[in-house]
């Protein structure tokens, strides 16, 4: 070539970071799986918000949706914890340090099945975490088998019959007193990048349970799992518009036809309703709807619930506001009176 | 039980028998949830404050309320503070054990009971001091709600004129145990001075067993080994503890817990500077540690061994992605219901290897309060030192009953918290040394790699990413022979290095004997005890005390200059005298195994008994 053009800079977000700088390895999973766009929405959703990617922490158990942490954010820490124990190893980093933003990738296995005793824990604290469930009924890295959340009446190539009904996780995330519940499909990138937005400026367990078909074990027609049948049968209950703190908002919108929430670090979230009289802010609602939905085979998403005010985790325990990770040592060993005054009593 | 005796056996009872002064356990037989602990304490603190060396045990049942527990005071002006299996005073307050409890006691004892028990005509060989418990409290106690509580007071001031202890020491006792709450002190102090004047009225002392005063205890402390423990970690400066209730460890998160809110709090800000989380269950509160020691806190959590059982999985991976952590395993008898609260060494050998694949962990083993409280600041520094779990080995015996002991130091040595590279200078100064920062390269030659801390440094070098069995030198995922093999070797010398930071054994090589005795943690007492015993009866014996595994060559050193060596265990299968045999290989046709494992402490019995037997054969 005689002459070659200036390459264009790439566009930067508010820390004049390009998006590449929020990325990550690259992906391992079968050529089509769910897992990798939800995958580029969150490296997406954190470029835009402009995130700190070095104060990123990566949380995951085992399993193919486990894996895609490594795919992301690759500036910040991650830790692979054993199978279903991801919860008690972000816990005990956010003890150590309240300051990172804790992210979560987890499947439904790991989650709804191995998981469930430290999931539901996890939420009942209100642990400030977003905790992505990349759900699809099926476990893909033993070959196939099912999972707690897979349909009731499903079939496996072997013939095996799953008789059991389907874990509903953002039913018993309502139930347990999380503040940020959202139900999305990995096809429906749109909402699923404002979902994952809303989950960052969220402060609190952020759940987002998203249907994510594996296209090698649970892609037939049957599988309410699946992309065709996904596709079909999801029906939006908001659109959902973001406005990051740093942007500057519209103060208009029709209080009737949209919902305004205002997100824990100032962002807001806004929710067209397309469900007549659906608040989200309404935690009776939200269980009715879920049930509801459940009985007519409806696959609903949006933002089910939201309380944006809930008290989490850290701040019940009063933590100091410089993590007791970089504690200095002279401020962790109380001085010789002290000491003296603990051996005197004992006396 | 064996016909073997000590030689300070309590006398039978005849005319001019010699007194027996300051060398005799005292034996409360009650009922669990009848308060009678208090009362216990107050005996013991009385004696200890008479300056006469005492231990308590508390032989209790897994219940609230209404099942028989039993109290064991020792006094012994020798200061042997190991359980003693002949009892001299027996209270008798329970009348459902009260006829089996006069049948085990020697010849010779007193037996203080509850008159209408009528206990009396089971045997003439004993003192017995029939008093109107029921009827006293009627008179002494008004307040009917108080009586079922106070009763147990009574025996209180009984035993003190029967033994003559003082009883301005019984008020002080009284006054600290009730922390100066004048209504409690009061009633109990009206029903304990009622016990005694009864029996300076009623009573005609037969029995040889006598208390007085001393002065060996001046300047000493007494404290369970859990308490012991948590004030450990409140000086090692941890910062989380995430922990699960159980039998016998609980207390010691508590105490943690209790101290914590009086001495950690920053005097700038107001605010703790600790974070505590009852877990939902053993896998979490290892989890946690293991996250919150990731992330940069000192972290610890306490169990006994069915959490140990729950952690193996995690503390696999602790071991292979190199995350300190402490995890104190109060030991006790086995899983489920039955013998939860009593004594037991039974996890030496599942918690050495605990976890699959090629795991091995650094175990401490305190054998007193005092090492319990020091050894809490060693296991975190070995955590963070070697990037691994550690164990800190203690047992019910240890950590639930009150032991005599100097008042702990002050420690002297900063915190080590091992290789972390904690600013922006040091990774640069690292890369310059090194190359690069590699999460998992041996730089230094002892196996020992450098760590970096989540969202500290901002370095595009600092961040990696942890994961369990595969992964290379940098932290990626490797499913490679050679990286996996290469890895494990690391950690291989990784441990060769730790022998040269865990704590040293104790050796007393002295006697020119060649018998040896090897034993740990709460054996001590017991194992000390019986040397002295052995030596009057002319067998005398070297000492090697295991502080910490793995071995350290004094062990092996120790096994070979002596023809046989005793290993004392408190378990059934001799599982420290199992690890032992491969240490010292060829001679392992030298050792014996000395085994205890009823549930309660080792006493000093039965290891004289084995020796002796072992000696004759």
């Amino acid at each position: 070539m005689s002459s070659v053009a200036e390459p264009k800079a790439p566009p930067t977000n508010r820390r004049d970071l390009t998006v590449k700088e929020y990325g990550g390895l690259k992906s391992t999973l079968c050529v089509g799986c769910g897992h990798d766009v939800i995958t580029r929405q969150i490296t997406q959703a954190f470029y835009e918000m402009g995130v700190d990617p070095h104060s990123v922490a990566k949380m995951s158990g085992i399993g193919c949706s486990s894996k895609t942490t490594a795919y992301f954010v690759d500036r910040g820490h991650g830790f692979n914890a054993v199978h279903g124990r991801m919860p008690s190893i972000a816990t005990g980093s956010a003890l150590a340090n309240p300051n990172l933003l804790y992210i979560g990738v987890s499947g439904d296995g790991d989650t709804a099945s191995i998981g469930a005793g430290q999931f539901v824990h996890l939420l009942r604290r209100n642990l400030p975490m977003i905790y992505i469930v990349e759900n699809n009924g099926v476990y893909g890295l033993t070959k196939g088998q099912f999972s707690a959340t897979a349909d009731l009446g499903s079939k496996l190539k072997t013939g095996v019959v799953n008789d059991l009904p389907a874990m509903d996780l953002c039913a018993l995330a309502i139930e347990l007193g999380c503040g940020y519940v959202a139900r999305s499909f990995s096809g429906d990138m749109k909402q699923l990048l404002a979902l994952i937005k809303g989950a960052i400026a969220h402060r609190g367990t952020a759940l987002l349970d998203v249907i994510s078909p594996c296209v090698t074990f649970n892609n037939h027609e049957d599988s309410t799992k699946s992309y065709k049948w996904a596709k079909d049968h999801e029906i939006p209950i908001q659109e959902i518009g973001f406005v990051p703190f740093f942007e500057e908002i519209q103060v208009d919108y029709d209080p009737g036809t949209t919902q305004d929430v205002v997100l824990h670090d100032g962002s807001h979230i806004r929710l067209r309703k397309l469900r007549e009289d659906y608040d989200a802010m309404n935690k009776m609602a939200a269980l009715g709807l879920l049930h509801e939905g459940q009985e007519k085979q409806e696959f609903l998403t949006g933002l089910i619930y939201v309380e944006p005010t809930k008290k989490d985790f850290l701040s019940l325990l009063q933590l100091p506001e410089k993590p007791l990770a970089i504690l200095p040592d002279a401020k962790a060993r109380p001085p010789r009176e002290a000491l003296d005054q603990m051996m005197e009593e004992l006396k | 039980m064996s016909s073997a005796i000590l030689e300070e056996k309590a006398p039978a009872p005849s005319a001019g028998t010699p007194a027996v002064v300051n060398d005799f356990s005292i034996h409360v037989a009650t009922a669990n949830g009848s308060g009678s602990m208090s009362s216990n304490n107050i005996l013991m603190r009385a004696i200890f404050q008479m300056g006469i060396p005492v231990s308590g045990k508390n032989l209790f049942p897994s219940n609230i309320q209404g099942l028989p527990t039993w109290f064991t005071i020792r006094a012994s002006k020798e200061g042997f503070i190991a359980r003693r299996r002949d009892i001299g005073v027996l209270i008798c307050m329970n009348p459902e054990t009260a006829q089996e409890d006069v049948r085990t006691v020697h010849p010779g004892a007193a037996v203080i009971y509850e008159e209408s028990l009528k206990l009396n005509a089971l045997r003439n060989d004993v003192h017995f001091y029939p008093v109107p418990f029921q009827k006293l409290v009627l008179e002494l106690v008004h307040d009917g709600k108080l009586r079922r509580l106070v009763v147990n007071m009574i025996y209180v001031g009984v035993a003190a004129w029967l033994l003559d202890i003082d009883m301005a020491e019984i008020q002080r006792a009284v006054e600290k145990q009730f922390k100066n709450k004048a209504k409690a002190v009061e009633v109990n102090l009206t029903a304990i001075r009622g016990g005694y004047d009864w029996a300076q009225k009623n009573l005609t002392k037969a029995d040889p067993f006598r208390l007085e005063r001393m002065n060996a205890t001046a300047g000493k402390i007494i404290i369970d080994g859990n308490a012991a423990a948590a004030i450990g970690c409140v000086m090692a400066g941890v910062t989380v503890v995430t922990w699960y209730p159980i039998t016998p460890s609980s207390s010691l998160a508590e105490s943690f817990t209790d101290y914590c809110r009086r001495f950690r709090m920053d005097p700038e800000t107001g605010k703790p500077t600790f974070a505590i989380v009852q877990a939902e269950d053993e896998l979490a509160a290892i989890g946690m540690v293991l996250g919150a020691s990731w992330a940069g806190a000192r972290a610890m959590t306490s169990t006994s061994g069915p959490g140990i059982s729950l952690m193996a999985e995690f503390t696999g991976l602790g071991y292979y992605a190199e995350i300190p952590a402490v995890v104190f395993n109060v030991q006790r008898v086995g899983p489920s219901t039955g013998l939860p609260t009593r004594t037991m060494q039974g996890d030496i050998m599942s918690t050495y290897n605990l976890s699959h694949g090629d795991a091995r962990h650094v175990l401490l083993l305190p054998a007193s309060v005092g090492e319990c409280y020091e050894m809490a600041g060693v296991a975190f520094d070995l955590a963070e030192r070697l990037q691994t779990p550690v164990f800190v080995m203690m047992d019910l015996d240890l950590g639930m009953n009150n032991w005599m002991s100097d008042p702990f130091p002050y420690p002297e040595k900063a915190l080590d918290r091992g290789k972390v590279l904690r600013t922006n200078e040091e990774i640069e100064e690292h890369v310059k040394k090194f190359g690069a920062f590699h999460r998992y390269k041996d730089v230094d030659g002892d196996g020992i790699p450098y760590r970096t801390l989540p969202g500290i440094i901002d370095n595009p070098q600092a961040a990696y990413f942890t994961r369990g069995s595969g992964h290379t030198e940098r932290a990626t995922y490797s499913e490679r022979p050679d990286d996996y093999q290469n890895n494990m070797d690391r950690l291989a010398r990784k441990f060769e290095t730790a022998k040269a930071y865990v704590p040293r054994p104790v050796v007393s090589n002295g006697s020119g004997s060649r018998v040896g005795l090897i034993a740990f943690g709460s054996s001590d007492f017991a194992v000390e005890e019986a040397r002295v015993i052995l030596a009057k009866r002319g067998i005398e014996t070297d000492y090697l005390r295991l502080r910490a595994l793995p071995f350290t060559p004094e062990t092996a050193d120790f096994v070979a200059r002596h023809e046989r060596v005793y290993v004392v265990d408190q378990n059934r299968d001799r599982q420290m005298y199992e690890l032992l045999t491969l240490e010292v290989r060829e001679d392992c046709g030298k050792l014996r195994s000395i085994r205890h494992y009823d549930g309660f402490p080792l006493d000093a019995e039965t290891v004289i008994e084995g020796v002796e037997a072992g000696e004759k054969s």
